[in-house]
């Protein structure tokens, strides 16, 4: 199971800059798509609302990720004494 | 020391902080309920469908700021104590609600409408943010050992029961006065209402002692001076935070948000659904499952709290999209035979001026009603020019009312769908409580649960909606969004956490 877990801890990490680059693509291409100018205001914001909500978690599950892959989540602390 | 409580005692603490946190999500809920109606009140007249979208805007702006009360909050609860953070948190909520409702129209005071509308939604969304984790901490704190996850789950219930509250006194409000005067004035009452309920939970409140373990840490002079830094920069406590965030909470956000906000706007917008029909088949559904949160939070007591949890989000992955299938299916009044039509009542025709032009938009109705209990309303809307003569419009079928068999059959399609909630969030108080130490607790806890919930949660109308406007997307594809999440959070939970309780928080 350990294996599993660190094995894992790669698709994290590469999963977190996938994700980014994929909201990006969304992001640009689904603002380009747009028409007028009311229809690019609103799609703009609905794109940096998601940007900017998204991209620190991404960053957060590349962490998780990383510290799977280092074996911190082998054994988890069986009380809150251990943290 | 919690295990001494008398069981009465125990049951006053749940009482009092749950009467609160029940009256916060009325207050949070309240505003997305009456979103088209605070649209028009809040833009211009001519602004359509921008004035939804902006005022969808300012609603899911309360969701993005929970994180950031959960910070600000939590370390003030972790620095003076769980009874007068959640006693401001609800002050501030309450507060908040009660101006929303006060704020005149944009025609009154133009767009400082809509900007003190948002100052009062973040703060609502800031409050939010304090409250849950104060809540869940106090209870789990003077809960005995082998019944934690049981007393919680009554804090659990409070978020639906909120959500019920609101849809009740909305639709109440709206029969009693009628749709104009609602879309007039009436909507502020439910807004105003929120005085009165959080007055009663303040006095409440006030009575209430301190946890008895943060009074311990006290007194032993142990609480912590920085509880943001003990939290977030001891990298034992922050991977905790980061697997509570990505194996439970992201989960079981899009599964709760699923099963109650996006049922409910892909009735009312994708399905059609008479207004009032939608909300009879939530408020059905939710007063059918919402005594599952205390037997889940119970069971988990006995079973842990691992698997139940796991287990709502795999049903969700398996069952949303047939799910969502029937409900179009359904509601799919375009095949209809003339056999099966009752009556055909035409509306008289209404003709509207186009603001700056000569052309004027032509509205045709027909009620239809079917032999078999169902009707609905068929509009046409053509444009009338000067010019270019009748430009036909699409016709469009909406206010649709089921027959009462597609009627209880929904209803328990929604049923289903919170009693998946309740699996998922029954026993997530405990399980979060269980991950972190007392000084440290309100902080930590609160923030992968505001984050689960307030942002991707919050968010699945939202990107659903988004999802599914997309070329080439069919009315189900934004469920991609919660059943990836979802899919995603179950890998993580089954591989990463653990099923053992932690008995012993009193740390």
């Amino acid at each position: 199971m350990n294996t599993l877990k660190k094995f894992l801890g790669l698709v994290w990490m590469v999963l977190g800059p996938l994700t980014m680059t994929f909201l990006f693509i969304q992001a640009i291409d689904k603002v380009g798509l747009t028409h007028s100018d009311i229809e690019r205001t609103n799609t703009i914001l609905q794109w940096a609302i998601i940007l900017f909500i998204f991209l620190p978690i991404s960053l957060g599950l590349m962490i998780f990720g990383f510290y799977a892959w280092k074996g911190e989540y082998d054994r988890l602390p069986e009380s809150s004494e251990e943290l | 020391m919690s295990d001494t409580l008398p069981k009465n005692n125990i049951f006053k603490v749940i009482g009092a902080s749950s009467l609160g946190t029940l009256i916060e999500w009325y207050d949070f809920y309240i505003f997305g309920s009456l979103a088209v109606i605070i649209g028009h009140q809040l833009f211009p007249e001519d602004a359509g469908a921008s004035a939804l979208i902006n005022t969808l805007a300012i609603f899911a702006a309360g969701f993005i700021v929970r994180p950031f009360g959960a910070l600000v909050f939590g370390r003030l609860g972790d620095l003076i104590g769980r009874k007068y953070t959640f006693l401001l948190t609800l002050v501030l909520m309450g507060g908040s609600t009660f101006f929303i409702g006060l704020i005149p129209s944009y025609k009154s005071i133009g767009y400082a409408a809509p900007i003190l509308v948002l100052i009062l939604r973040l703060i609502q969304g800031l409050a939010l943010g304090g409250e849950y984790g104060g809540a869940a901490t106090y209870v789990a704190e003077h809960a005995p050992k082998d019944k934690r996850g049981f007393f919680t789950s009554w804090i659990q219930t409070t978020a639906t029961l909120g959500l019920f509250l609101s849809l009740g006194i909305i639709v109440i409000t709206k029969n009693i006065l009628g749709a104009e005067t609602f879309g007039d004035w009436g909507w502020r009452i439910p807004f105003l209402l929120s005085i009165v309920l959080v007055v009663v939970s303040i006095y409440i409140r006030m009575k209430m002692h301190e946890s008895p373990m943060f009074s311990k840490l006290k007194a032993e002079g142990n609480i912590s001076k920085n509880p943001l830094k003990e939290s977030f920069n001891n990298k034992a406590n922050f991977k905790m935070v980061l697997l509570a965030l990505f194996g439970a909470t992201m989960g079981q956000g899009v599964i709760w948000y699923t099963g109650q906000f996006y049922a409910q706007s892909f009735l009312e917008n994708t399905c059609r659904l008479d207004f009032n029909d939608s909300r009879y088949i939530l408020l059905w559904g939710i007063a059918f499952a919402t005594p599952f949160f205390v037997v889940f939070g119970a069971w988990s007591d006995k079973v842990g709290r691992k698997w139940i949890m796991l287990s709502g989000m795999l049903l969700g992955i398996l069952f949303y999209r047939p799910i969502y299938q029937m409900f179009l299916d359904d509601t799919d009044y375009t095949k209809i035979e003339q056999t099966d039509i009752l009556s055909a009542s035409p509306a008289p025709v209404t003709s509207v001026l186009i603001a700056n032009s000569t052309d004027s938009l032509r509205t045709v109705s027909t009620k239809i009603m079917l032999k078999n209990g169902a009707s609905f309303n068929k509009v046409q809307t053509d444009t009338v020019s000067a010019t270019k003569g009748i430009l036909l419009g699409k016709e469009v079928i909406k206010d649709k009312v089921l027959p009462t068999p597609i009627f209880w059959k929904f209803v328990g399609l929604i049923f289903f769908q919170i009693l998946l909630v309740t699996m998922v969030y029954g026993p997530i108080a405990a399980f979060l409580v269980e991950l972190f130490p007392t000084k440290i607790r309100y902080t930590s806890m609160s923030l992968p649960y505001h984050i689960g919930n307030g942002v991707f949660g919050g968010l699945v109308p939202f990107i659903a909606t988004l999802i599914a406007s997309f070329s080439g997307s069919t009315p189900l594809s934004g469920l991609w969004y919660p059943i990836g999440i979802a899919a995603l959070s179950l890998v993580i939970g089954t591989i990463y956490l653990s099923n053992k309780r932690d008995e012993n928080i009193n740390d």
